[in-house]
């Protein structure tokens, strides 16, 4: 945690809710001691007047108590809400820190659970244990030194009771908790065989496996809803076991108090007062067995919370790092023998890639799914880093820049469209925060999305929603293509950013884009040959390793991966006509 | 650190507490939802109870015997102490020792026994009945949901997410399990409790019961003021939080842009501001519903207050035994908490009404159109498929396909072609009959489809998607998909003729090897490959393909493109193509566009024609100038 101070100021409040908890119970306490002396001392004796006194007195130790809960009910909600209110913060700075790595590591579903429901757990956690779990034992203890000093000679009936019931918690505990997991395990179970149907509906159907699938359901709901009959009987045994136990002692206590009344040690009185410090003691102890239900889940839950918290990110910036290019005039970027895997992996996902970009070219690289195409161009905004080798802009290493600068040199257009909620214009605006009209009518007229803009009611104001749902995926992907030119950047990076477009859009985008790469040195990723026949230089990746490198021409004549890419999309007669 | 059990999407994932033991405290105030038709679907629910009526009726006499047994102890126990009072008087009047009547209190302690032991036996039995019955109940919904799945029409779960579906299966027939299994039982024994304590503490005084009954409209008006409060901030914490982890969800998911434009500060500054509204609404929401129990408490504690000052005055004027004061307290204990049950109890019926609403409902959506009454069987499929003047549209008033002849012969290769979102798979939903024609026929050997029987047809066809679809299990079960009684023979010659035998025998398990969950512990490829042999194990007379437009690596690419000729052999076969060669060697193409079928013809004739699909043809190679 970066900053504990932030948390060290709830310790004081925390003093505070032990401090009126305390209160309260005392106050809890109290009240059966009074009534022992409405007994004793003003009904026995028949003196109204001392009933009338004491009924008073009562009746300001229960304010006091009433007051002690709300203010100790105040200051837990405070330290729960607020505690849990830094960690989410915490947690969502260190994960927007994080390189690709990370998100490698953990998975981005991972990442969003424990900065939502992991940090819930813990909020509830806390509450539930300043609240309940911190009067537990002062009401026990307090609770135990009252019955005995009631009357010590029956107190021995409090040393049975509460082990009794401890042992029967405990023993249902052991046998439950197992088969909790169990149902946890089989519910996975039924969802997973759902999901597999529900995905599956059309090949099932076609295969004519309805049947087959009805028995593998029928298998999984049964083994669930057996397991969950004998979890749920076993569980019903817990109350009745509980009262057992409670029932019989308080008819203990009558029992053995009776005894001490005809022995003369103990007043009628205290008996009743001892249920009652007896009863308030038992509630305790089961009180505190609670801890057992609900600390492995929220102990889950921050074991979860601080592997994120202690997770440093493996991208960070050198110590002065460079802010500047040292020429502006002319720039590009080299490639030297660089390689990259992934953590733990033994195999390279790129192999001694070595090449060379010039401003004004563009580099585009082709080659089939897994052989590395996304992994290369992510390494120069350090998305990932060499595993070996380096990459230079002009003539500095990649690294030796800042992460800022680096990034704000480049306009980057990932494959999958992203698009955030919001307005169409503030997504482009992502791009650079103080372009005005003009720039964001110029962007989105290159990335061929004006027309569908212009159709919106709303125009450039239209909302957009979470995901982009409102979008087709071609328009979410012409919105990110203007998003990186509105930044007029040096380096362009379209990851494969063409293919959610039909062949036409994707034509004229590159018609109208091509006069603005002429200052800046693009990477294109493609899947079609002609998006980018007109290369200056085309690298042909086949399993991480550069197969071939050169134009559309070259390649054709002595690059065999390109070849049978290229054959398989155009005719004979266009694959001469070039 | 494997957490995909729930995706915070779901409908129910986050924001609150889980449903866990009972779940957590100040479980009020929370937002509920109701069931639009509240008796109809009662109704619906009261008749699966009707099977276990017998259950029903014991649980119902158990958990009452065992609530009015538990009743009777306070009182029962009260009279031992009043009986050691009189002791006391006795000794008093008589200045004599006190002689306890340990007889009578020896009688008093063995009934209670036979009670306590009684009434926890009831108590145990009742719940081993309600846990059986209840688990049964939710068995069968969640079969009768699974059965459904299989009868439904394929526009059902086009129009609708899966999460939604299973969240049918899981979440809703949980709760509704939940309640059937706890809140059945509380009602009864809170219903109970709450009369027969009533009757107990009239007959021990009248005048202490009003007392003790003053306080209830008292807590009531309070609880029902706080509700009020908290449920303003309660719903605002609902929003903040779902604002929040929207936000979480977006950035987290946006990760590369969040990065490659430092957006990074903006981020963290509105996640902040969200941040701080939340805290706001989130301690002022515990803080507020937090406060039912200590005023519940209070108000508990001044009727206490009350019966001891009054009771006292009773008891000194001789209308009452301190016995009585002492049963009447435990009552008084015992009186709130039913309330406060049977108060949360409505809330928890009204979601699962909701619940079980939504679970009929599914059960209740449309079937597929019947099956023809005299079903056709076509024995010796040739493969002549004929598209007789057909119109469709997946919504009827919105028709993509007009008037559309087409006529396959048997052994042709028909290739579909379009851009992406043409709706190349309309036909394939038509063939299959995932969806009927609206108007026309399609014929196989010049039987209409629509007189077989979906199973008939079905096996006529043999489907490899692009979407390939293996589930969670051994390649050899995988495989035997197609033919769920093949042999291992069988398999492994299915296997050869698609390239795909090879690479099992790679992996250490070979046939055996288990496909995970994911499916991503074999590639793209070789699924592909396992999809094409399963088709050429259900070795079906036509066949319908989808070519995968990212290739996957060269080798593998040649493998599938040789595994789809073997499989295509001799045999009429639709194919959604990408690769131009198929394309150029189909003796038809299908040109559609926004869903339509717009041309049709070989290659030849449709480049000579000059419209889309020459147009289609050409952009594809088109030079930037």
């Amino acid at each position: 945690m970066k900053n504990k101070k932030q948390y060290l100021y709830y310790l004081p409040l925390c003093l505070l809710v032990v401090l009126f908890i305390y209160i309260q119970v005392t106050a809890d306490l109290a009240l059966p001691g009074y009534l022992r002396d409405i007994i004793n001392n003003g009904i026995v004796p028949k003196d109204m007047g001392i009933v009338a006194q004491i009924s008073l007195q009562m009746i300001g130790v229960a304010v006091i108590g009433a007051v002690g809960t709300i203010f100790a009910s105040l200051f837990a909600a405070i330290i729960a809400a607020g505690v849990a209110k830094n960690i989410r913060a915490d947690v969502f700075e260190k994960v927007e820190g994080f390189s690709f790595a990370e998100f490698n590591k953990f998975s981005t579903a991972s990442l969003i659970i424990r900065n939502t429901n992991d940090i819930q757990q813990v909020q509830m956690f806390i509450f539930m244990f300043l609240r309940m779990v911190v009067s537990a034992p002062i009401m026990a203890i307090g609770g135990i030194q009252k019955a005995i000093d009631t009357s010590g000679s029956i107190s021995w009936i409090l040393g049975v009771s509460i082990p009794a019931s401890l042992v029967v918690i405990s023993l249902l505990m052991i046998v439950l908790v197992p088969l909790y997991n169990k149902v946890q395990k089989y519910i996975d179970g039924v969802n997973k065989v759902s999901r597999e149907q529900l995905n599956g509906i059309r090949v099932i159907r076609a295969f004519r496996n309805e049947k087959f699938e009805e028995d593998k359901f029928d298998t999984a709901n049964t083994v669930l809803t057996r397991t969950n009959i004998m979890l749920n009987r076993i569980m019903v045994m817990l109350f009745p076991a509980i009262m057992l136990i409670l029932n019989f002692m308080q008819l203990a206590i009558v029992w053995f108090g009776a005894k001490a009344i005809s022995e003369n040690s103990m007043m009628l009185g205290d008996i009743i007062a001892f249920i009652n410090y007896a009863m308030q003691v038992m509630f305790s102890f089961i009180m505190l067995t609670m801890i057992s239900v609900i600390l492995p889940r929220a102990a889950v839950s921050w074991k979860r919370i601080r592997q994120v918290l202690k997770t440093e990110s493996t991208i960070k910036n050198v110590e002065n790092p460079l802010k500047d290019l040292a020429d502006k005039q002319d720039f590009d970027i080299e490639f030297k023998n660089v390689s990259y895997s992934y953590p733990h992996a033994t195999e390279k996902v790129l192999d001694n890639i070595s090449f060379k970009a010039n401003k004004g070219n563009i580099t585009a690289i082709i080659g089939s799914t897994g052989s590395g195409k996304s992994t290369l161009i992510n390494l120069i905004p350090r998305f990932f880093d060499v595993t070996e080798g380096e990459i230079l802009i002009n003539g500095k290493n990649v690294k030796e820049y800042d992460l800022e600068f680096l990034h704000n040199m480049m306009g980057y257009v990932p494959q999958k469209a992203v698009i955030f909620s919001g307005t169409i214009e503030s997504n482009i605006l992502l791009g650079k925060q103080d372009a005005n009209k003009e720039e964001i009518i110029a962007a989105t007229k290159i990335a061929q999305a004006e027309e569908f803009i212009n159709d919106k009611e709303a125009g450039y104001e239209s909302e957009i929603a979470q995901g982009g749902t409102n979008l087709s995926g071609g328009q979410k992907q012409r919105l990110s293509i203007a998003r990186a030119l509105i930044r007029k950047p040096a380096i362009y990076i379209f990851d494969d950013s063409f293919s959610a477009l039909d062949f036409k859009t994707d034509k004229a985008l590159r018609e109208a884009l091509s006069p603005y790469l002429k200052e800046s040195i693009a990477f294109i990723v493609a899947q079609r040959v002609s998006t980018i026949i007109n290369a200056q230089q085309i690298i042909v990746l086949d399993d991480g390793k550069i197969a071939g490198i050169g134009t559309h021409k070259e390649l054709m004549s002595n690059c065999n991966v390109y070849k049978e890419i290229a054959s398989s999309q155009l005719s004979e007669e266009e694959l001469r006509n070039v | 650190m494997s957490d995909n059990r729930s995706t915070p999407s779901q409908r129910k994932g986050l924001g609150g507490p889980g449903r866990g033991f009972g779940g957590g405290p100040g479980g009020h105030g929370g937002i509920n939802e109701k069931a639009k038709d509240f008796k109809g679907t009662g109704k619906k629910l009261l008749k699966y109870f009707g099977e276990y009526k017998i259950a029903f009726t014991f649980t119902i006499i158990f958990a009452v015997l065992s609530t009015v047994f538990t009743i009777f102890m306070p009182k029962i126990l009260g009279e031992a102490t009043t009986s050691l009072q009189h002791s006391f008087e006795t000794a008093y009047m008589t200045q004599s020792p006190i002689q306890v009547d340990f007889d009578y209190i020896g009688k008093i302690a063995i009934t209670l026994i036979i009670l306590y032991i009684l009434s926890a036996s009831f108590s145990y039995i009742q719940g081993f009945i309600i846990s059986g019955v209840s688990q049964k109940i939710t068995y069968k919904l969640r079969r009768q949901i699974s059965l459904k799945l299989n009868t439904m029409p394929l526009k059902y779960f086009d129009s609708i997410t899966h999460g939604e579906i299973l969240s049918r299966i899981t979440n809703d027939v949980d709760t509704v399990s939940m309640s059937l299994q706890q809140g059945l039982t509380q009602a009864i024994t809170s219903v109970t409790t709450i009369i027969g304590i009533l009757i107990m503490m009239l007959t021990i005084s009248p005048v202490m019961t009003l007392i003790a009954l003053v306080s209830l409209p008292l807590s009531g008006i309070l609880v029902s003021i706080i509700v009020k409060l908290s449920q303003k901030h309660f719903k605002n914490q609902q929003v903040f939080l779902g604002n929040i982890n929207g936000h979480i969800e977006e950035m987290f998911s946006g990760h590369t842009i969040v990065k490659a434009y430092n957006l990074e500060n903006k981020s963290i500054s509105e996640f902040k501001n969200i941040n701080e509204k939340l805290y706001k609404t989130a301690w002022k929401s515990n803080f507020l519903s937090g406060l039912m129990m200590p005023i519940l408490q209070v108000v508990g504690n001044i009727g206490y207050i009350g019966v001891a000052f009054i009771g006292g005055y009773l008891t000194i004027n001789g209308q009452l035994n301190i016995g009585d004061i002492q049963s009447f307290i435990m009552y008084i204990r015992q009186f709130n908490q039913p309330i406060a049950v049977t108060a949360q109890i409505a809330n928890v019926f009204q979601s699962t009404l909701a619940a079980a609403e939504r679970v009929f409902e599914f059960l209740e959506e449309e079937d597929e159109v019947p099956e023809a009454e005299n079903p056709v069987k076509l024995n010796n499929v040739m493969g002549n498929v004929d598209f007789d003047n057909i119109t469709f549209g997946y919504n009827k008033d919105k028709v993509i396909l007009n008037n559309i002849n087409v006529n396959v012969k048997a052994g042709q290769t028909v290739a579909i072609v379009g851009p992406t979102g043409a709706g190349k798979t309309t036909i394939i939903n038509l063939l299959m009959r995932f969806y009927d024609v609206n108007e026309g026929s399609i014929r196989i050997d010049g039987v209409d489809i629509r007189d077989m029987t979906r199973s008939e047809l079905r096996k006529i066809f043999g489907m490899v998607l692009q979407d390939t679809w293996l589930f969670n299990g051994t390649i050899r079960e995988n495989l035997s998909y197609g033919k769920l009684d093949a042999t291992d023979d069988e398999i492994i010659a299915a296997a050869k003729a698609a390239h795909c035998d090879y690479f099992i025998n790679t992996t250490p398990e070979g046939y055996d090897l288990v496909i995970n969950e994911e499916a991503n512990n074999i590639s793209q490829g070789q699924k592909q490959l396992l999809t094409i042999a399963r088709a050429v194990l259900a070795d079906t007379p036509i066949l319908i393909l989808d070519e995968a437009t990212s290739s996957v690596d060269t080798r593998t690419e040649q493998l599938i493109q040789k595994a789809m000729n073997n499989l295509k052999h001799g045999k009429t076969s639709f194919v959604i193509a990408h690769r131009l060669s198929t394309i150029r060697d189909a003796d038809l193409i299908l040109v559609m566009k926004e869903g339509n079928i717009i041309e049709q013809g070989n290659h030849q004739e449709l480049i000579e024609k000059q419209g889309f699909y020459y147009e289609l043809y050409n952009s594809q190679f088109d030079k930037v100038s």
